[in-house]
């Protein structure tokens, strides 16, 4: 009996003790620098290596924390927007995908910018990422990095199409040449953000937009081109695409995609460079791939919608937004100057393969060397289009998603004037979503 | 647990005086609230305050993005649920997965059950650990397997199976409906069958023996004895089993979000208050499906009670 009294002694005496020190913690001053925590996205590495770059850089006047966020675009955006509704004031940084920075914005999530920041943060950036940073003409984000897909096609493959690559290419003879080979063009036609990407592309390529006045103030007024032209040929092109586009076309998402480029399924795909090229490179290293894929490999501008015009490719990325109840604001914005660096975004870009924003990185010789596409990603950056630019962008590309998918049952003439509807009802709370 | 209910007959039956409470028994009672106390506060802590909570939301258009903008607007949520065909598909599906998952599992169950108890005693403890084995798998665990399993570019299913009409390398199992509704329910049977077997298993093993051989002794068959002397005998054990695991498959969720997210028109009750509350962030709309939710499980339980007599207290050993 006394020794399993001691015992138990031991480990209450354990526990208070444990306590202790933990309380400790909670009420001692910091010691060292303010440390900023710099909620990321999941990546390769890259943003927690900047990060140590960055704290070293700043000669001890900060140190940066990461914290990972959700896999998934709209979880990130849930995890954050739940933290910061709740006045958090540890998220000093955070990474923002760019569809979701109005709704920050609107909601008051976001430190303004100091002016000297916002001048800095956008000398020698590409068009798109700014257009992406900002709301109400006030650049409310710092851009970090910028995404965009591109066409991809296997030159072995593509002789006898009937399709001259090197020149821009349009959706409707890409579904041809799919059909006179015999193979399958790949696309994500799965019900996810990747499905509004798609139809925003396509719209925006025909000249169109999904949203024409996003009418902040009252979101019942809220302006839709879903009965437009563009959007009808958009849906033709959704409809056709998702006949040579492989079995499992409702359920493919990017990776799915990169999977049948890779196994020789699919002839073509349109892909961000860091899922397509960035995957075939590991493959062709980790020796799953032969080698003669990566030269087998083309790529160009993203398909047009419309022959006579130039195509709007998607924009994705990252861009640095700081959290409102940040104790250390200016601090934040000192570190985000730090972070997206030229010097920084080209390590961004060769380590992680994600693109930079500013246009001087596109010339750097090792940037050229992993990517030697970089010119033609420089090139559809400048022409990509946002998607909608409205704070409930989250309520939009869901009515998107439920009415386009699956898009082989898609009715081209019906589907846009039925999805406004639908906005409209559940952007008037009128309808479940 | 018949002993038990003999004992306290026993002790307190003689002592009790005519048309009121023994001072025992008082006693007892009082020891039986100090007990429970502590958990029946904690209970009303995390259960009580956020349905309470959830009721009062529901009752005003809240958006988490936008609070000061709040307004009251009574019932309208509830008009607008209850007039939406969204809410009538998803209910549909969810009544479609508990009626189907409840029922097979009901029968599987049962054979396990039935196995367990007539194991030899050597590899019983085995038996039972092999057969509770996927009940301790995380749900999203698990239905990332069956995902996994079923999905055309991973999946091994379908080269399994390609002999069976109707399956081939190219069979989108989550690209239809029906399909789609086929790997979740499967995905559900797989995990919770076990938790219903055991169940049934306390069920069956209050089943006394002497009944079982008196009704050998007059010749009846193994499916006389199961008909007329198990089953009647384990009836209160069964249907417990049954609205537990009712209640359980009607809040479905991880099985849907994982594998379809929805799609397809998979959509479930809890899949549309996660929707409404943590996507489209309307705390309002969405704490009206929760309640929605609630009352339907509300509902279940009082037509299994009152419906079909169900007597939680006959599953303790007090009738």
């Amino acid at each position: 009996m006394r020794r399993p009294r001691r015992r138990s002694r031991a480990l209450a005496a354990g526990v208070v003790a444990a306590a202790m020190v933990g309380l400790a913690g909670c009420g001692a001053g910091p010691t060292g620098p303010p440390t900023l925590n710099w909620y990321i996205n999941p990546d390769d590495g890259g943003q927690a290596e900047i990060a140590a770059r960055c704290t070293a850089a700043s000669g001890g006047a900060y140190q940066i924390e990461v914290s990972t966020l959700p896999n998934d675009a709209a979880e990130q955006r849930q995890q954050l927007v739940r933290r910061l509704a709740a006045n958090d004031s540890s998220i000093d940084i955070m990474s923002i995908d760019p569809p979701y920075i109005p709704e920050f914005a609107e909601a008051g999530f976001l430190a303004p910018i100091p002016e000297d920041v916002a001048r800095r943060s956008t000398a020698g950036v590409v068009n798109s990422a700014i257009e992406g940073s900002t709301w109400r003409g006030r650049l409310v984000t710092v851009p970090f990095w910028a995404n965009t897909q591109l066409f991809w096609y296997r030159k072995s493959m593509i002789a006898g199409s009937g399709l001259d690559p090197t020149r821009p290419v349009t959706w409707d003879q890409l579904v041809a040449a799919a059909q006179r080979k015999g193979s399958q063009l790949a696309a994500q036609g799965d019900r996810g953000e990747s499905l509004t990407v798609w139809l925003n592309a396509l719209i925006e390529s025909g000249g169109g937009k999904i949203v024409t006045n996003p009418s902040p103030d009252d979101p019942k007024a809220v302006g839709l081109g879903l009965d437009s032209p563009a959007a009808r040929k958009s849906a033709e092109i959704m409809k056709a695409v998702s006949g040579v586009a492989g079995p499992g076309f409702s359920t493919a998402d990017e990776e799915v995609n990169a999977n049948a480029y890779q196994d020789g399924s699919a002839m073509f795909t349109v892909l961000w460079p860091s899922s397509l090229w960035g995957k075939v490179k590991s493959a062709v290293e980790e020796g799953s791939a032969p080698a003669s894929l990566l030269a087998d490999t083309g790529w160009g501008e993203y398909p047009r919608t419309d022959a006579a015009r130039p195509s709007a490719p998607p924009y994705g990325g990252i861009n640095l937004g700081v959290g409102r109840f940040s104790p250390n604001p200016d601090l934040a914005y000192r570190a985000t100057e730090c972070i997206t660096s030229p010097a920084n975004q080209a390590y961004y870009f060769v380590a992680n393969g994600n693109p930079a924003v500013k246009e001087s990185v596109y010339s750097d010789p090792e940037v050229l060397k992993e990517f030697p596409m970089a010119p033609v990603i420089r090139q559809s950056l400048d022409q990509a289009a946002p998607r909608p630019q409205t704070a409930y962008y989250a309520e939009i590309s869901e009515s998107l998603q439920r009415n386009y998918h699956p898009t082989a049952a898609i009715d081209p003439s019906t589907v846009g004037p039925a999805t406004a509807a639908l906005i409209r009802a559940v952007l008037a709370k009128e309808k479940l979503l | 647990m018949s002993t038990t209910t003999t004992r306290t007959e026993e002790t307190t039956e003689p002592v009790r005086p005519s048309g009121g409470t023994s001072d025992r028994a008082r006693a007892e009672q009082r020891l039986g609230w100090l007990l429970a106390g502590p958990a029946f506060v904690v209970m009303l802590l995390v259960t009580a305050y956020p349905i309470l909570q959830a009721a009062y939301y529901s009752l005003f258009d809240y958006r988490l993005t936008d609070p000061d903008k709040r307004s009251f607007v009574g019932l309208n949520n509830y008009l607008v649920i209850l007039t939406d065909s969204v809410w009538w598909t998803s209910f549909g599906v969810t009544v479609f997965i508990t009626v189907v998952t409840v029922a097979v599992e009901l029968v599987l169950g049962f054979a396990l059950a039935l196995v367990m108890i007539k194991a030899l005693k050597a590899i019983r403890p085995v038996l039972r650990a092999v057969i509770l084995i996927p009940y301790a798998v995380i749900t999203v665990v698990a239905a990332f397997a069956w995902q996994y399993a079923f999905s055309l570019d991973s999946g091994f299913v379908n080269s399994w199976f390609d002999w069976l009409p109707g399956v081939s390398a190219d069979t989108d199992w989550f690209g239809g409906t029906f399909s789609s509704l086929f790997v979740i329910c499967l995905a559900e049977i797989w995990k919770t069958t076990p938790f219903i077997s055991l169940l049934l298993l306390a069920g069956l093993a209050q089943v006394p023996e002497v009944l079982q051989e008196a009704a050998k002794v007059d010749g009846a068959s193994w499916w006389q004895r199961m008909s007329r002397v198990t089953i009647p005998n384990m009836k209160a054990a069964i249907m417990v089993a049954v609205l537990f695991r009712t209640l359980d498959a009607f809040r479905v969720f991880d099985s849907v979000f994982v594998m379809t997210a929805g799609a397809n028109s998979t959509e479930t009750v809890s899949f549309l208050a996660y929707r409404q509350t943590i996507s489209r962030l309307e705390i309002g709309l969405g704490s009206a499906v929760s309640v929605m939710l609630f009352v339907s499980v509300v509902l279940i339980c009082v037509l299994f009670i009152k419906g079909f007599k169900v007597d939680l207290s006959a599953q303790r050993g007090e009738n």
